[in-house]
């Protein structure tokens, strides 16, 4: 399908494409995202779709340094930048004063990174699943503490090489973080790619009909931690996707359904996963049988869709 | 009103009166009561706040840092390791200058597990920056609660109300509950210049320099060395409008009047035995079982310990023979907190009196007034004679 077709595809299908996607920018240009970043791109399109009426939470990561050095900000919203294990708190109490205050329609929005969701983070956002808390959070999961500087993390894929697994990779698969999440039976659960920016806008616009705790999860390529060139983001980015490693999906009300380009490959031929490891530095130190295990794992996994 | 409650009941009655809005908190012993208290309050709707049981101490204060930067009176409270557990966040909800309020029922530190009281939770977060209050029974604590939050919400810096364990957490004392109306003519509602606004947006707690550097709009904004001495600043000058508060406090409630530190036969006394907290008041007794043997002895206990009022304590302790220092609590591998601080405050002094440290009660040991009545006399009979190393009372080794 040429380009063309896709657009028109979608416009029949209500999705946002690049013709009506909305003008108003959050992030201010020339912030301190490195280059290629995918954060950079999920952060600019995201706030876009939440909008002004936003309230953002955010513990450290590498959004807290592209939020810019005090006194200068890059984000036009209000933004509270909290400790690295409190993001699901934090939020709980943003919503709570909105009711105690009774302000009404602020979306409240954790953003945080892999490591301060799925490990440091995970019991207090646990915790706000739990309660229902009435929070958007959303997790940019670049797998791996890149901002302290490449360690590994729990959503750090098996074999890679971190700063903290530097020759022999991590030895450990990377944990799901997503179906925690959704085994605490919360209304919306999503995943997405900063490869794919509008699918991920569509995804936050329609959190924001959801009440409850919504949590979007997104493979965010990185070119420093990952090792490629910064002109690959979204190239890396799709083929994590179209080799059936990271899935594109959605459990709306405990319903699972693959969306996006993940819904495409059902019943397709996809490239091998050694396409997407060649892609990258981090995974130079795969042996054979480790890449073996993983394609098994990734048509395993595909053939139950 | 005149009532009979326990300690937790006042401390909880206290934040329904100053109308907390949002009130997280994890149940610790022996805090617990206080917390089942204000949801009691809460799903009873009679009292209009958002009651969040998180699943922590260090979520509870997230959500109190959370709802006050967002522009609401928060409230938590906490004991013992659930302290610790948050201390990350005290400082934190200090750096970001919210008036909170906290309730501490003091109590001692595992491990090994205790659950009974000391003051060693509390004192080991002295330097965070958070105002510490002490109170010595159940009028003041609620009533402490309520000039917590004026003094919060007017000097920017988050308040703990400290009250010992079991021993008025959890006994049952008489005491005045103020009107709703006279609460609420003290403490106006709060209304920060700045909070999270969409219509007035602004990042908070963002990276700072270690140097000053410009806005955008050329205006030099400061680096962090210089947003740590205002706080302390501010502290200090917290001293003054304590006691400001306090007196407004006393013309309108008609109690009050010993904001800093209380002094019980403190002017004619040769020797003044110090301490924190309920102590205070089991030493009176013991102060006058000696003066009824002659002996020229008084009490003082220290009701804010941060920021230290060092003058008030001075101008009662300079000239005297003694300053005995009772506490509940040990700098491990030192001495008693308050003993140097009380030496370091003495230090100019023309006329500093011997001070002598005892440590008591850790943990939850039974202080009677026979050690106590013993510990005191020896110090009175030779005061220059006892050394500077702590002095422990009730040890059985």
């Amino acid at each position: 399908m040429d380009r063309l077709k896709i657009i028109k595809k979608n416009i029949m299908e209500k999705k946002t494409t690049i013709l009506n996607l909305t003008e108003e920018e959050f992030v201010h240009s020339g912030n301190r995202a490195c280059s290629g970043c995918g954060l950079s791109i999920i952060y600019r399109i995201g706030l876009k779709a939440l909008g002004k009426n936003t309230i953002l939470v955010v513990p450290p990561s590498c959004l807290t340094v592209l939020q810019g050095l005090y006194p200068v900000a890059s984000t036009k919203l209000p933004c509270v930048n909290v400790t690295f294990a409190s993001t699901g708190a934090a939020a709980t109490g943003v919503r709570g004063a909105m009711k105690a205050l009774k302000k009404e329609n602020v979306n409240v929005v954790a953003w945080a990174g892999d490591g301060g969701t799925g490990d440091i983070g995970i019991q207090a956002l646990s915790g706000a699943c739990e309660r229902g808390e009435d929070i958007i959070y959303i997790c940019y999961d670049n797998e791996a503490y890149m901002n302290t500087g490449v360690q590994r993390s729990g959503t750090t894929p098996q074999g890679v090489l971190t700063t903290t697994t530097p020759i022999k990779g991590k030895l450990q698969e990377k944990k799901d973080v997503p179906s925690i999440i959704a085994a605490h039976g919360i209304g919306y659960v999503a995943t997405a790619s900063a490869a794919y920016p509008l699918d991920f806008y569509d995804k936050v616009k329609k959190a924001m009909t959801i009440s409850g705790p919504r949590y979007i999860h997104v493979h965010t390529p990185c070119p420093p931690g990952w090792s490629f060139d910064t002109r690959f983001t979204i190239k890396v980015g799709k083929l994590a996707v179209k080799s059936g490693l990271f899935d594109l999906y959605e459990i709306e009300d405990g319903e699972f359904q693959l969306t996006g380009e993940s819904k495409r490959l059902v019943g397709k031929e996809k490239p091998p996963v050694t396409d997407y490891f060649n892609s990258q530095g981090r995974f130079k130190s795969l042996d054979a049988e480790l890449v073996k295990t993983v394609q098994e794992r990734v048509d395993t996994k595909w053939a139950k869709y | 009103m005149h009532i009979i409650e326990s300690g937790n009941v006042a401390a909880a009655t206290g934040v329904k009166l100053s109308r907390a809005q949002v009130i997280a908190a994890y149940p610790i012993t022996p805090q617990t009561p206080l917390t089942e208290k204000l949801s009691e309050f809460v799903e009873s709707e009679e009292f209009d706040a958002q009651y969040i049981p998180v699943e922590s101490e260090h979520s509870a204060m997230a959500v109190c840092i959370a709802a006050s930067s967002a522009g609401a009176r928060a409230f938590t409270a906490t004991s013992a390791n659930g302290l610790l557990y948050m201390s990350e966040q005290l400082h934190w909800a200090v750096g970001a200058r919210l008036p909170l309020v906290m309730c501490v029922a003091n109590r001692g530190i595992g491990a090994p597990w205790t659950v009974w009281n000391d003051q060693q939770d509390t004192m080991s977060q002295r330097d965070a920056g958070w105002i510490q209050i002490y109170a010595n029974d159940h009028q003041q604590i609620i009533d402490s609660v309520i000039k917590a939050f004026r003094l919060a919400q007017t000097v920017s810096i988050p308040v703990m109300v400290c009250y010992d364990g079991y021993i008025l957490s959890h006994t049952y004392m008489p005491f005045e509950q103020p009107d709703q109306e006279q609460v609420d003519s003290f403490l106006p509602p709060f209304a920060p210049k700045n909070f999270l606004d969409p219509e007035n947006p602004g990042n908070f707690n963002t990276v700072t320099l270690p140097d000053v550097r410009p806005g955008v709009d050329g205006k030099i904004e400061p680096g962090y060395i210089e947003i740590r001495h205002n706080l302390h600043e501010d502290l200090r000058t917290a001293l003054d409008t304590y006691e400001e508060i306090d007196k407004e406090f006393e013309e309108q409630f008609g109690r009050g009047g010993n904001p800093l530190i209380e002094q019980y036969k403190c002017d004619d006394a040769e020797f003044v035995a110090v301490c924190i907290g309920s102590l205070s008041y089991q030493l009176r007794d013991v102060i006058d079982i000696m003066r009824d043997d002659g002996m020229k002895i008084g009490v003082m206990s220290v009701q804010m310990y941060r920021p230290f009022p060092d003058e008030a304590i001075v101008a009662v302790l300079a000239g005297k023979k003694c300053a005995i220092v009772l506490e509940k609590a040990l700098s491990y591998g030192n001495q008693g907190a308050l003993y140097g601080d009380i030496k370091s405050a003495l230090y100019n002094s023309d006329t500093k009196p011997h001070v002598h440290n005892y440590i008591l009660g850790l943990g939850g040991r039974e202080i009677k007034t026979q050690h106590l009545l013993d510990a005191l006399t020896e110090s009175c009979t030779s005061p220059d004679t006892i050394g500077d190393t702590p002095r422990w009372i009730g040890l059985k080794l």
